[in-house]
């Protein structure tokens, strides 16, 4: 082996090894459990959030697809979850769980392949009518969904035949943080592969993707059946965590919530997806106890302020932060 | 019998609106070929590229790639079937490494692309593979430089690696020299002169003495059209070829 072939594979190697800061995420989910025993509901929904948005991280940050329409898969694991238990009597939370990935990624397969023959702003809209569209397929489809007035009649059995969920949310919590890390050792193990190099280049210059002998379509259609499927498992958790589905999994704004939530952590970092949720979803809180109408403004305010002059985000200010430190010393 | 040729066109046309941008081309490559294709600006030069690549559809005529019709094969398709082709603007990932483009390259030839689990790293083979193109366009001392920092000359020079990763038996240059200051054009000439043998190159430049001292064959090409093909010096001694497009006068 070569001097520049020991170079190549060591930087090849480097890209990819964990890194120490990347266990300060899941030190903050440890401590938080003890911490804050009485904000565990709050919690569960925060760790849902941020499955969310590490599943549109992996299409918006690592393949550069732009979309308004991601809760549509949220909304189909919800409603496949929900519905499993609330009609079939399905009862263990797991398999249900499954099967709200299961059908996010279906359909994320079935969509993608037409939405992904589009680009920019016709793409956009497309997702946006596709979401839309959905939401009123299930508002009509009431007998199964029961519409306006939501699913109910969802329950489930203690978590592997032994955890109680109980009151306090605990079991839920644990479990949704135990969901959380698969999905992240997944998508980190995706985003190093071959296969999300290959993604990182269609983001980057699509057309040379094309002369290197890429399927581009294909590519950008299995990301985002993957993407899909995870955007169904949160879903899936949301639908037994609340044991109730409406049509709002399925709205607008919630596509725009977890773009926003992306967007003020940093797009293309996997870790993103915490920081941005975490910041969203607290600021959310505090803002709502402080002025129940008003508190959309502050969120409002601060994306402005990422937008503007942290372009890359909360954590990408971070690392800039550190490098200008670095540069001082 | 003859061996078929490397790339063949066939009636090749296209048309943007009412402008006939390719008429009725008509060109082949020999195995190994060095062919040259000139012709003023507006000639549709880089849409016959364009057509030959698949990049655009032509609405009349057939693409043969060793006898093999790719018409209907997308550009993608047509890599995959050894037809590679450089572009007249850099078409790079800026913010990878050099090493990374071209290992991308490498990689998806050797099909390793489709794999979810595999550290990209884990493949040795093709990093090694990618040093091996990057030592012999002398890249070596710039392999973890990111693209966007390297100089215009050896950007040219990594849109070059980027098509020979994907060992291609048939290699379209569009104005490898373009944009490359005079000092620097000696190194681009260096490597397209180096050139394995049984790649057929054709080149598309605007430099009159690289296509002299490359080419063993020029085309040339006005108005979407062939006027004139052979050798370097029938076109240097054409009467029409000299008043259409070197300009009356015109030493060459």
């Amino acid at each position: 082996m070569t001097h520049q072939a020991d170079i190549a594979r060591r930087y090849m190697v480097a890209r990819e090894n964990w890194h120490w800061g990347e266990a300060l995420p899941w030190l903050a989910i440890v401590a938080a459990f003890f911490v804050f025993p009485d904000y565990l509901a709050l919690g569960t929904q925060i760790i849902i959030a941020i499955i969310f948005a590490l599943s549109l991280d992996l299409i918006l940050g690592y393949a550069g697809i732009i979309t308004l329409g991601h809760a549509a898969y949220f909304g189909a694991g919800a409603y496949a979850t929900g519905m499993l238990s609330a009609h079939l009597g399905w009862s263990e939370p797991i398999s249900a769980l499954l099967f709200g990935g299961l059908v996010g990624g279906a359909l994320g397969l079935v969509t993608g392949w037409i939405l992904l023959r589009y680009h920019g702003l016709t793409l956009l809209m497309l997702t946006l009518a596709t979401a839309i569209l959905l939401q009123e397929g299930a508002n009509a489809a009431e007998d199964w969904t029961g519409g306006f007035d939501g699913l109910v009649g969802i329950s489930f059995q203690p978590l592997l035949g032994s955890f109680e969920f109980d009151l306090w949310g605990k079991t839920y919590f644990c479990y949704a943080v135990a969901v959380l890390l698969l999905c992240f050792l997944f998508a980190r193990a995706v985003v190093h592969s071959a296969f999300g190099r290959s993604l990182a280049g269609i983001k980057g210059n699509v057309e040379r993707m094309h002369g290197v002998g890429t399927p581009v379509h294909g590519r950008l259609v299995a990301i985002y059946t993957i993407s899909a499927a995870m955007a169904g498992l949160a879903g899936g958790l949301f639908a037994e965590s609340n044991a109730y589905v409406t049509l709002d999994v399925l709205s607008f704004s919630r596509s725009g919530t977890v773009l926003i939530m992306l967007v003020l952590g940093g797009t293309g970092r996997l870790y993103g997806a915490f920081v941005g949720t975490v910041a969203y979803m607290v600021l959310e809180d505090e803002l709502a106890k402080l002025s129940p109408e008003f508190w959309e403004f502050g969120i409002g305010l601060l994306l402005v302020v990422v937008v503007l002059f942290f372009r890359r985000g909360l954590l990408g200010a971070l690392e800039d932060a550190r490098a200008r430190m670095g540069g001082l010393k | 019998m003859t061996q078929a040729p490397a790339l063949e066109t066939i009636g090749l046309g296209k048309s943007f609106g009412a402008l006939e941008v390719t008429r009725d081309v008509h060109l082949s490559l020999a195995p190994g070929a060095r062919h040259a294709l000139i012709g003023p600006n507006g000639a549709g030069k880089t849409t016959l590229v364009n057509l030959m690549s698949g990049a655009l559809t032509p609405a009349r005529g057939q693409v043969l790639l060793g006898g093999r019709d790719v018409t209907a094969l997308s550009q993608a398709g047509r890599v995959k079937q050894g037809l590679a082709r450089t572009y007249q603007i850099n078409q790079l990932f800026r913010d990878l490494s050099v090493l990374e483009n071209v290992v991308i390259s490498v990689s998806e030839r050797l099909g390793a692309s489709w794999n979810l689990w595999r550290r990209a790293s884990a493949r040795a083979e093709v990093i090694d593979e990618a040093v091996e193109i990057l030592g012999q366009l002398q890249l070596d001392d710039h392999i973890l430089t990111p693209v966007r920092e390297l100089p215009y000359g050896r950007q040219r020079l990594v849109e070059i690696a980027m098509t020979l990763a994907q060992r291609p038996s048939v290699l379209l240059l569009d104005e490898p020299a373009a944009g490359v200051p005079s000092a620097e054009s000696h190194i681009i000439l260096d490597v397209i002169a180096a050139l394995p043998d049984h790649i057929a190159v054709l080149i598309i430049e605007h430099d009159m003495d690289i296509v002299f001292r490359f080419a063993e064959a020029i085309t040339v090409l006005v108005a979407g059209g062939i006027l004139a093909e052979g050798t370097p010096d029938e076109i240097a001694g054409d009467e029409r070829v000299r008043a259409v497009y070197l300009g009356q006068g015109g030493d060459v």
